[in-house]
C-alpha cells in the first residue's frame, strides 16, 4: 500500500485547457466548412498553411525557450492558425499567410512568455501585422461562390457602404452570400458556434451580449438622428467581422478580464470603438484594432476591478 | 417549508452511496488512542498517568484555556502511556493510549442531569464545555465558546446545520434520518440558551427522507422552519448558509455572531443531547467509510481513539490497492499517508480511493471560472498570481485570510492549478512573518 498525499480538493470537474480548445475549434467547424463552400479550395490552402505554420511555429519557440513542447498538444497554437486563417481575404498569396501566423506566435504570444502570458489577441497580431505590411492584398476581395456577382474583384459589404454608399441584404449577410474573409461572411454559422460555447460555458455571455448590445445601441442612436448617413443597427450587427471577433475574438480568456465589472467594460468599450472606426475612420472595418485597443486595458482592469467579496463593507 | 439555493460555488457528483445504511454501532475496540488535540485551540492539559484505570466517560484531559476541550476516555480500561501520535492531518501531538479492559462502566457526568427543559442558559453552557462539545460539521470549534457571545451581539436566528454539501459524506444524513427528535431538541435548548426567536433546520434536496423527518418533528412547533436547499457545494459552511437564509453577510474576519446568527451542525445537537439527557459526553461519533475502494459502504457509530484500520476493514476496504485514503470530504477533506491513525472528533467520514488524480497543470488562461466558483467573492487567481510574486501586501488586499478553503477554485480550474494549496503556503508565509 503506498497512497498518494496531497493537498484538498481531491476531486475535479474534468475540464481542462486541452478540452476547451477543442470544443472552440469544433465550434468554428460550421464556419470553416461555410468557407470551403464559399469560397472553395482556396479557403483549404489558407487555413491549412495558417494552422500548420502556427503549430510548427510554435514548437520551435518552445524547443528555443526549453520548455515542454508537448504544450503544442494543449490545441491553443492550432486554434490561433484556425482563427487567423479565418480573418484573411481568401485570395492573399500563402506565404503571406505563413509570415502572419507565425508573427501571431511568435510576437503575439511566445515573446509574452507563451501560452497564457500574452496580452493582445494572437491571432489579431498576426493579422495586424499583415495589414500593415501588405495593405493592398489585405484589402482585395473576390467574390463569393454563392452568390451572385460575377467579377473578380468585389466590396466588402462594409466597404460598399463606407465607400459607394450600398447597403448590403440582411438576408445575405446573415447567410453569408457575401464577400469578405474567409470566416466572417455567415452570421447565423458564427452565432450558432458562438451559442455551443455559451451552453458549454467555455465563454462569458458578458463579451458578445455587452459588444453587439453596444454596437446596436450606439449606431442605432446614429442611424435614429440621421438614417441616411448612418447604416441601420441590424446591418451592422450581421456585417464585417463583428460576428467572428465578438463570439471567438474577444472572449479569448488570457486576453479578456476576470471580473465581471471589467468584463462590461471591455465589451462596450469594443462595441464602442468599432463604432467609431467604422463610421468615422479612415477603413471600412475596425473590430481587429477595437479588441486589440481594448486587449490592452485588460491587465489594468483586472488589477483595480476587484468584485467586492462576502462580507467587505459596500 | 423554505425552499432556496446558494449562488456560486460548485456542484460534484453527489455520491452518497452510503445514504441508504443505518447506524451500525461499530464493536468496542481492544485498545483506543485518544490525542489531548481535536479541536481548534489549546491542547488539553492531561489528568491520567500511566496505569491508571478509567471509566467510560472520564474525563482525561482538562480544557487549558477559554478556546479549548476536554477530552474523554471512550473506554473503560487502563492507561498504556502517554505518547506522541499522529493525527489525520498529518501534525502529531500527546495522546493517551488505553487498553480496554473490560464493558462499559460508565463515570459520573461532571454536570448535573435533569430535566432539559429546567436548565438555565448557563448550565447548557457548562455541559457543552464539560461534556468536550466541538463542532463536528469539521472545524471542531469548542461548543461552549461559539454559544456564548458577547452581551452587545443579541443571536436572533440559530440555523440547524444538516446541508452535508461534501460530496460522499452521509454520516448527518443517517444522524437526521435515525434522531431527528433527539437533534432537535438539542437544537430547541441552544435556541433558548442564545435567547433567538426563529430556527431553521437546513438540508440539501438531495435528503429528502431527513427533510421529512423533520417535518414530522416540527409539524407546527412555533418559531422553527425547515428549509430545503438545493444541493449545491460549499452550501454547509456558515458564511454561505447564513448568506442563503438569512440573506446577511457576515463580515470579514468576523463571526456568526456579529449578524445574530448561530450555526450548528447536526452531529453537534446530537452530541450535546446525549450529553445532557443521559450524562455521555462526547466520546463516539458517525463515521461514514465510503468510496470506490470499500466493499460496503458503511455508517459506524465509532468510539473516539478506534484505529482508522479497524473502522475501514469492517466495511470491507481494499486497502491494497488503494491509491488514497482521505478523512473527511473529498473537497475539504486530508489525504493520509498512513491509516493507523486514530478515529477523532473531526472525522466524519474515511473515504478511499481506487484512483487519485494525478493532474498535469497548464498556465493560467484567465478563464475566470474560478471568480465565478469563488463563495466568497475572492478573486483566487489574481490572490495566488501575487502570492507566487511574493507580494504579500496585495495578497492580504485580495482575500487571503478570508478564504475558507472550500476547494472550488481549484476543483473548476481547467489548467489544474492548486489554487486553495497556494493560498495555504501564502497564509502559512505571512503567519510566520508577522509571528516573527
Amino acid at each position: 500500500m503506498s497512497l498518494i498525499v496531497s493537498s484538498s480538493p481531491h476531486i475535479h470537474d474534468k475540464e481542462s485547457v486541452p478540452k476547451i480548445m477543442l470544443h472552440v475549434i469544433l465550434a468554428l467547424f460550421p464556419a470553416t466548412v461555410a468557407s470551403i463552400y464559399f469560397f472553395g479550395i482556396r479557403a483549404v490552402w489558407v487555413i491549412l498553411v495558417s494552422v500548420v505554420t502556427a503549430v510548427l511555429t510554435e514548437y520551435l519557440f518552445l524547443l528555443l525557450r526549453k520548455k515542454d513542447t508537448t504544450a503544442i498538444l494543449d490545441g491553443s497554437a492550432f486554434l490561433t492558425g484556425l482563427l487567423l486563417a479565418l480573418t484573411l481575404p481568401p485570395s492573399i498569396n500563402l506565404s503571406m499567410v505563413a509570415i502572419g501566423a507565425a508573427v501571431a506566435i511568435i510576437i503575439g504570444k511566445q515573446v509574452f512568455g507563451g501560452f497564457g502570458a500574452n496580452v493582445f489577441n494572437p491571432a489579431l497580431v498576426g493579422r495586424a501585422f499583415l495589414q500593415a505590411a501588405f495593405p493592398i492584398p489585405m484589402t482585395t476581395w473576390v467574390a463569393n461562390k454563392a452568390s451572385s456577382v460575377d467579377a473578380v474583384t468585389v466590396a466588402t459589404p462594409l466597404g460598399g457602404f463606407k465607400f459607394s454608399h450600398l447597403l448590403t441584404a440582411h438576408k445575405d449577410l446573415f447567410l453569408g452570400n457575401v464577400s469578405g474573409s474567409l470566416g466572417e461572411t455567415s452570421a447565423i454559422l458564427l452565432l450558432l458556434g458562438g451559442i455551443y460555447l455559451l451552453i458549454k460555458k467555455y465563454i462569458d455571455w458578458r463579451i458578445p451580449v455587452g459588444i453587439l448590445a453596444s454596437v446596436f445601441v450606439f449606431d442605432g442612436i446614429l442611424w435614429l438622428v440621421n438614417s441616411k448617413k448612418y447604416p441601420d443597427p441590424v446591418f451592422m450587427l450581421l456585417a464585417g467581422g463583428l460576428m467572428l471577433g465578438a463570439w471567438f475574438m474577444a472572449t479569448d480568456p488570457v486576453t479578456s478580464p476576470v471580473s465581471p465589472a471589467g468584463i462590461w467594460i471591455f465589451s462596450i468599450g469594443i462595441g464602442f470603438f468599432v463604432v467609431l472606426i467604422r463610421l468615422f475612420g479612415g477603413m471600412p472595418e475596425g473590430v481587429m484594432y477595437s479588441i486589440l485597443i481594448m486587449n490592452s486595458f485588460v491587465p489594468l482592469l483586472d488589477k483595480y476591478l476587484r468584485p467586492r467579496m462576502l462580507g467587505e463593507k459596500k | 417549508m423554505l425552499k432556496l439555493r446558494m449562488k456560486r460555488g460548485v456542484h460534484p457528483p453527489e455520491q452518497k452511496i452510503s445514504a441508504s445504511k443505518a447506524i451500525q454501532e461499530f464493536p468496542l475496540p481492544k485498545q483506543v488512542v485518544i490525542p489531548f488535540s481535536q479541536h481548534t485551540g489549546k491542547p488539553a492539559t492531561p489528568l491520567v498517568k500511566k496505569r491508571q484505570e478509567v471509566k467510560t466517560g472520564e474525563k482525561i484531559g482538562e480544557a487549558a484555556g477559554f478556546i479549548s476541550a476536554p477530552v474523554h476516555s471512550s473506554v473503560t480500561g487502563k492507561v498504556k502511556g502517554l505518547e506522541t501520535v499522529l493525527l489525520p492531518n498529518g501534525n502529531s501531538t500527546l495522546g493517551a493510549i488505553i487498553e480496554v479492559t473490560g464493558e462499559d462502566e460508565f463515570a459520573d457526568p461532571t454536570w448535573p442531569i435533569k430535566d432539559v427543559s429546567t436548565l438555565t442558559p448557563d448550565e447548557v453552557r457548562q455541559i457543552a464545555r464539560e461534556a468536550g462539545i466541538v463542532g463536528l460539521g469539521g472545524a471542531v470549534f469548542p461548543t461552549s465558546v461559539k454559544i456564548s457571545p458577547p452581551r452587545e451581539y443579541p443571536i436572533d436566528s440559530v440555523i440547524v446545520n444538516g446541508s452535508e454539501c461534501e460530496p460522499y459524506l452521509t454520516s448527518d444524513h443517517r444522524l437526521m434520518v435515525e434522531h431527528a427528535e433527539e437533534i432537535f431538541q438539542a437544537a430547541e435548548l441552544l435556541r433558548n440558551t442564545v435567547g433567538a426567536s426563529r430556527g431553521y433546520i437546513a438540508i440539501e434536496d438531495n435528503k429528502p427522507d431527513a427533510i421529512e423527518a423533520f417535518q414530522k418533528v416540527l409539524n407546527g412547533v412555533k418559531g422553527w422552519e425547515v428549509v430545503s436547499l438545493k444541493t449545491r457545494y460549499p452550501q454547509g459552511a456558515e458564511k454561505s448558509l447564513i448568506k442563503v437564509i438569512l440573506n446577511r453577510e457576515v463580515p470579514m474576519g468576523g463571526l456568526p455572531f456579529h449578524v445574530g446568527a448561530l450555526v450548528q451542525n447536526v452531529g453537534t445537537l446530537f452530541a450535546l443531547y446525549e450529553a445532557a439527557t443521559r450524562g455521555i459526553p462526547l466520546i463516539r461519533r458517525v463515521v461514514t467509510v465510503t468510496g470506490d475502494g470499500v466493499n460496503e459502504p458503511s455508517n459506524f457509530m465509532v468510539r473516539i481513539g478506534t484505529n482508522a484500520r479497524e473502522v475501514l476493514e469492517a466495511a470491507g476496504a481494499d486497502l491494497e490497492n488503494a491509491e488514497k485514503i482521505i478523512f473527511g470530504g473529498p473537497m475539504m477533506g486530508v489525504s493520509v499517508k498512513s491509516v493507523d491513525i486514530p478515529v477523532i472528533k473531526s472525522t466524519s467520514g474515511i473515504l478511499v480511493m481506487r484512483t487519485a488524480r494525478k493532474p498535469k497543470v497548464y498556465p493560467c488562461l484567465y478563464c475566470g471560472k474560478c471568480v465565478v466558483a469563488c463563495p466568497l467573492h475572492i478573486t483566487p487567481t489574481r490572490l495566488v498570481k501575487y502570492i507566487q510574486a511574493e507580494m504579500w501586501d496585495q495578497a492580504k488586499e485580495f482575500g487571503l485570510f478570508n478564504c475558507m478553503e472550500c476547494g472550488c477554485c481549484s476543483y473548476v480550474c481547467p489548467s489544474n492549478i492548486p489554487l486553495v494549496h497556494w493560498i495555504r503556503y501564502g497564509k502559512f508565509m505571512v503567519r510566520s512573518m508577522e509571528a516573527k
